[in-house]
């Protein structure tokens, strides 16, 4: 499978909506930098990542949250991990998808 | 010229100048960038604006910690803006839903607007800066 | 980049003498910061650079002049929180210059 990852903001740029929509079931989808605000509760967009996450696992990284002080909200089954995470996850996967 | 040259030379017309903010921080230098001219414009003892909007109003989230990402933690900065003499701070009241959030959740007090609130702001400026 | 000598240990500065890294500074390296500008540091310089590293971990920036002097002003009383009582003790400039010893960048706006 693929490693699909989003670093740009869901308000802002089409990345997280294509990469949802490309992105086969079962797959990993981690979002980055400013990828990470697609992962919190209550916004606009926040049910097009719920019904993902039926069929998608779906992660974020932990700094990139911490450092935008979103940690209170970020969505319940989203899996937040540390860099040596990334790594893991780029390894495990045949290859990433940056959406950039 | 030295901003300590530029601290006795006030005195000439006063303009508004409005700023507006629609990125996130972090993942672009805009914001700072932003923040930065704002700091900086205060010298000049002008009539200034600062419009949140967009993913803009990321920039005043509380509880921001970038130890992890080894970026300096700016937001602390926007609380020093009062001390400029940049007060009028505004957020737009849609963005603020579209993202799930309230006045409450943000570093500052801000003024809350509507879309129809801030287009008669803009119009009223003399000179808009985007970031 | 340029060093300067403080107790044997080479301390690194930028091209106009405003400490590398923050995070190295110490009383040593403000004495001889001043002492490389002939200027002999005071309490009443101690307490602004004291102020100054103050207000920096509070808002993550060094403060322009006018509003050093504002803020002076606020916590330590008029008498001390006016240009002519700030441009004696720093006469290269209050913000430049005590900023400089205290470690911080040079004051945003400052060029």
């Amino acid at each position: 499978m693929l490693l699909h990852t989003v670093n740009k903001s869901p308000f802002q740029h089409a990345a997280l909506g294509s990469c949802l929509r490309l992105s086969k079931d079962g797959s990993a989808i981690l979002l980055i930098e400013d990828g990470v605000y697609g992962a919190l509760k209550g916004t606009k967009i926040s049910s097009d990542i719920e019904n993902a996450m039926k069929t998608k696992k779906v992660y974020a990284l932990e700094p990139d949250i911490k450092a935008r002080g979103v940690q209170d909200r970020v969505l319940d089954g989203i899996t937040l991990i540390d860099y040596a995470g990334f790594v893991d996850l780029a390894a495990e996967n045949k290859a990433v998808e940056a959406w950039l | 010229m030295s901003e300590e040259m530029m601290e006795e030379g006030g005195g000439g017309v006063i303009k508004k100048f409005c700023y507006i903010n629609r990125k996130a921080p972090y993942g672009t230098i805009y914001a700072l960038e932003s923040l930065e001219v704002v700091l900086i414009g205060a010298a000049f003892e002008q009539d200034v604006s600062v419009v949140f909007a967009d993913d803009g109003i990321y920039q005043l989230t509380k509880g921001q910690d970038t130890a992890g990402i080894e970026m300096k933690n700016f937001s602390p900065t926007y609380r020093a803006l009062e001390m400029y003499d940049v007060e009028k701070l505004y957020v737009e009241k849609e963005s603020l839903e579209e993202r799930g959030m309230t006045a409450d959740d943000l570093i500052v007090p801000v003024e809350v607007l509507s879309s129809a609130q801030l287009q008669d702001l803009m119009e009223d400026q003399d000179v808009v800066l985007s970031f | 980049m340029a060093t300067i000598d403080v107790a044997g240990n080479a301390v690194e500065v930028d091209e106009e003498g405003y400490l590398a890294d923050r995070g190295d500074w110490n009383e040593e390296i403000a004495t001889e910061m001043a002492k490389i500008d002939d200027c002999e540091l005071s309490d009443n310089h101690w307490e602004v650079i004291k102020f100054l590293r103050e207000y920096y971990e509070e808002y993550q920036i060094a403060p322009a002049v006018r509003v050093l002097t504002k803020a002076i002003g606020k916590k330590l009383g008029p008498d001390k929180g006016n240009s002519k009582y700030l441009y004696e003790l720093f006469p290269y400039g209050p913000a430049k210059q005590a900023c400089k010893y205290a470690g911080l960048p040079k004051p945003t706006g400052c060029v």
